[in-house]
């Protein structure tokens, strides 16, 4: 079946995109990425004394998978403007992650900054695929200063605690006119079946695979959830009732 | 003259260009930007950029990440 995701104007066949991070090393990396069949995958920008792991993007370019670079770390629009244009200068790329959370224990986005930040790069030329809270009143506000998706979480980055509040998740759904990834909070396969079942366009994820027991099989599974979940939400599933209706026909 | 360089106080000579900086952090020869002084300095100007006594330099890289 033929059912592309397009964000910018640009094709991807796969509806998962994963984050780099947390892996154990660049082999572990390689096959859950393989495994998983992404293609986008996030980098951050860091000092280039403090890098420490080096060789991720000859990773991805071996294995032709786009650089989705994010600004994380970022705790303001200014700081988040200016490792997009970084970003942009050392990879050659105009989209952009962007990442503005407020602080350490929650890494919950900074709506106010966020916003500003959204708007200034779009402004300056680049795709931005902005990581949101999971309210649908920033979501719209995002979509209207321009960004290319809106990317809510499901729960705060790297606890595993699914989609907490499904409902506002549909919510925003329901109304973008831009695909809406659901970016962190992936636990397990299930969660990401839900994301795509509520309507998200796609999956953004690390965490969940990169820290598994078995990486390569846990990125196999996301692919199967994103895959089966969309399958179902185009399917249309059957309205939940109260009392049970039989299958069999009467006797 | 002194330079801060990813954080670190640096003695350089005077008229050491961004792309000396680059060099001397060792950096990878692709996927580096240089920020000086909190604004981009394209790569085709690192020659002919020199950094000023003071200047601030950044020197980054792509990492594993998000």
């Amino acid at each position: 079946m033929d059912d592309p995701l397009i964000i910018a104007g640009r094709e991807f066949r796969s509806r998962l995109v994963t984050g780099t991070g947390g892996a154990a090393n660049l082999s572990v990396l390689e096959r859950a990425l393989v495994a998983s069949g992404t293609e986008l995958t996030t980098v951050a920008m860091r000092r280039v004394d403090a890098a420490g792991q080096t060789g991720v993007l000859e990773l991805l370019r071996r294995l032709g998978i786009d650089v989705l670079p994010n600004t994380a770390g970022c705790r303001t629009s200014a700081e988040a403007v200016l490792t997009a244009q970084l970003a942009r200068e050392a990879l050659e790329t105009n989209w952009v992650k962007l990442e503005v959370v407020h602080d350490e224990e929650t890494l919950l986005p900074d709506p106010v900054e966020l916003l500003d930040a959204a708007e200034r790069l779009v402004l300056d030329g680049f795709v931005v695929l902005p990581y949101t809270n999971d309210d649908p009143v920033l979501a719209r506000k995002l979509e209207d200063v321009g960004c290319a998706t809106v990317m809510p979480l499901g729960s705060p980055i790297g606890t595993g605690l699914g989609i907490r509040n499904p409902h506002n998740i549909e919510l925003i759904t329901s109304r973008a006119s831009v695909p809406v990834v659901l970016d962190a909070g992936i636990g397990t396969a299930s969660d990401a079946a839900l994301a795509m079942e509520l309507g998200c366009s796609a999956v953004l994820l690390a965490t969940a695979v990169t820290r598994a027991q078995d990486p390569e099989r846990m990125a196999a599974a996301m692919r199967c959830a994103v895959e089966g979940g969309r399958l179902a939400r185009l399917a249309g599933r059957i309205p939940q009732r109260f009392w049970a209706q039989a299958s069999s026909p009467g006797l | 003259m002194r330079a801060q360089v990813n954080g670190t106080t640096r003695e350089l000579t005077e008229g050491t260009s961004v792309a000396a900086v680059v060099e001397l952090m060792g950096a990878p020869e692709k996927g580096v930007a240089v920020a000086l002084d909190g604004a981009v300095v394209p790569r085709a100007l690192w020659d002919t950029t020199t950094v000023p006594d003071g200047g601030v330099v950044e020197v980054l890289t792509a990492v594993q990440g998000g």
